[in-house]
């Protein structure tokens, strides 16, 4: 484990973590809005937005799958350093992070019970491009209509069909977040 | 200035991830009640340990916070919970609803309209509207899950048979977003309409019953009623006896043993600022 690991978390863990919760919880709350967020970084290809959104929401309680690129020992090291996630299959997943593409077939991952509709797993899409043609959202949080790129606008929908299950996402690049909860309608 | 010897906001860092996961589940599912972790706060159950909670975790150095009991600043509640704040974080107080980014409230939404930069965070006791209806858990978990709300429509229709009319004046259930019935904390039903399309983010968190469930800006927030019935936000039909505000929702004092009453604001920044001519 190199020193590079070790460091890189937060500086000042209640507040960094605040910050960062607000700005998560902001554009969980009003999909389409686009935060800002990079108290922290880790090893490639993570982004400082989804390595932000890790320390803030992931520790030992909730296992967290890895996909594709992001899969790597260097990852691994710095995750289990900052926050000791248990490494599982999507099926068990609470959180799960990589590249859209990397993460498909997305109905693997947990959607919850009609019961506890909670129990459903975050996705962080990292290296989202948000500069894609834009979807329009309307929904819980919206206003009248909100505009974002999505990976894939069928999917997101399809997820929305499932309400109140379904999956929730963060979508993150570089230091760039937003959100998009199952409750919200892609047109 | 904070007290060092505690973590900013009191909560370790380890529950507040758990509290901030269950808040975004809860504004993932508006109206769903997500079952926390709810920790043993330094003050009892039924003094607000589930907004205090929600409050920790959500609270940024920042922020200026409002504490409200009953629409009051004043009362041994609110004091207690600002300062509570003030000593475990630090953050800046205000009793001003317009300079509030963020309020805990007992049982009231302040009369002055909330703003897209604020966030309500509300106290409740008894998060599941059909507790008195059905005491078993994993009977009313059923009925969510098959949102068979047939019961609590019961209850209202019962309230009309008996009393002529929705008898039911706080905690008054709203259907959110089309989907789940949620109670909204005992706040008057005055205060109901101000629930729907609200731009603040709204958020509630009940210690002892270990639920936090959310409301996004803009939700759409129904109160049940009937065609026939519809239902209507009352208060007591008189204006304030200090600041004459005749819109406002009124507390009756009772101020002598021969029968004496006055009716006065129950928001006490809202009188103050009417009394001035600001409101």
């Amino acid at each position: 484990m190199t020193a590079q690991i070790l460091s890189e978390g937060f500086k000042d863990a209640a507040r960094d973590g605040a910050h960062a919760f607000r700005a998560i919880l902001t554009a969980m709350a009003r999909p389409g809005t686009i935060a800002t967020l990079q108290a922290a970084s880790g090893p490639a290809p993570i982004s400082p937005a989804a390595a932000t959104v890790l320390l803030t929401l992931c520790d030992r309680t909730t296992p967290l799958h890895l996909a594709g690129a992001h899969d790597n020992p260097e990852l691994r090291d710095w995750i289990a350093f900052h926050c000791a996630s248990p490494f599982v299959s999507a099926e068990n997943a609470t959180f799960a992070l990589g590249d859209w593409a990397a993460l498909q077939p997305v109905d693997r991952f947990g959607i919850g019970t009609p019961e506890y509709p909670d129990r459903a797993a975050t996705l962080i899409v990292d290296r989202h491009d948000f500069d894609a043609a834009p979807t329009r959202l309307t929904g819980p949080g919206i206003r009248d209509t909100a505009t974002l790129a999505l990976p894939e606008a069928r999917a997101f929908a399809a997820n929305h069909g499932l309400f109140p299950l379904g999956w929730d996402a963060i979508l993150t690049s570089g230091s760039r977040l937003a959100a998009l909860p199952r409750s919200t309608e892609i047109s | 200035m904070s007290d060092q010897a505690y973590n900013f906001a009191y909560l370790d860092e380890g529950t507040k991830r758990m509290i901030r996961r269950a808040i975004l589940k809860g504004i993932a599912v508006p109206g769903y009640q997500v079952p926390f972790a709810s920790r043993e706060m330094p003050m009892p159950y039924g003094w607000g340990t589930g907004g205090v909670q929600v409050t920790a975790a959500v609270l940024t150095p920042g922020d200026v916070l409002k504490v409200i009991d009953q629409g009051a600043d004043d009362t041994t509640n609110a004091v207690s919970i600002r300062k509570f704040f003030q000593r475990t974080a630090g953050v800046a107080t205000t009793e001003r609803t317009n300079e509030a980014t963020m309020i805990q409230t007992r049982h009231r939404i302040p009369e002055t309209p909330l703003t897209g930069d604020q966030i309500l965070v509300y106290q409740v006791p008894i998060p599941e509207p059909m507790r008195f209806l059905e005491p078993r858990e994993t009977e009313t978990r059923r009925i969510h899950a098959l949102a068979d709300y047939g019961l609590m429509q019961v209850r209202l229709y019962e309230d009309i048979a008996r009393h002529g009319e929705i008898a039911t004046s706080y905690a008054y259930p709203v259907e959110v977003a089309g989907r789940y019935v949620m109670d909204p904390s005992p706040i008057p039903k005055f205060d109901n309409p101000k629930l729907d399309d609200c731009p603040a983010i709204q958020l509630f968190g009940a210690g002892r019953e270990q639920r936090i469930y959310a409301l996004p800006p803009y939700t759409h927030v129904r109160s049940l009623d009937f065609e026939d019935h519809p239902f209507t936000a009352s208060k007591a039909d008189h204006a304030c006896a200090i600041c004459g505000s005749g819109t406002s929702y009124l507390d009756e004092v009772i101020t002598d043993d021969a029968g004496g009453r006055m009716f006065v604001c129950s928001d006490t920044d809202y009188c103050a600022q009417n009394a001035k001519g600001g409101a």
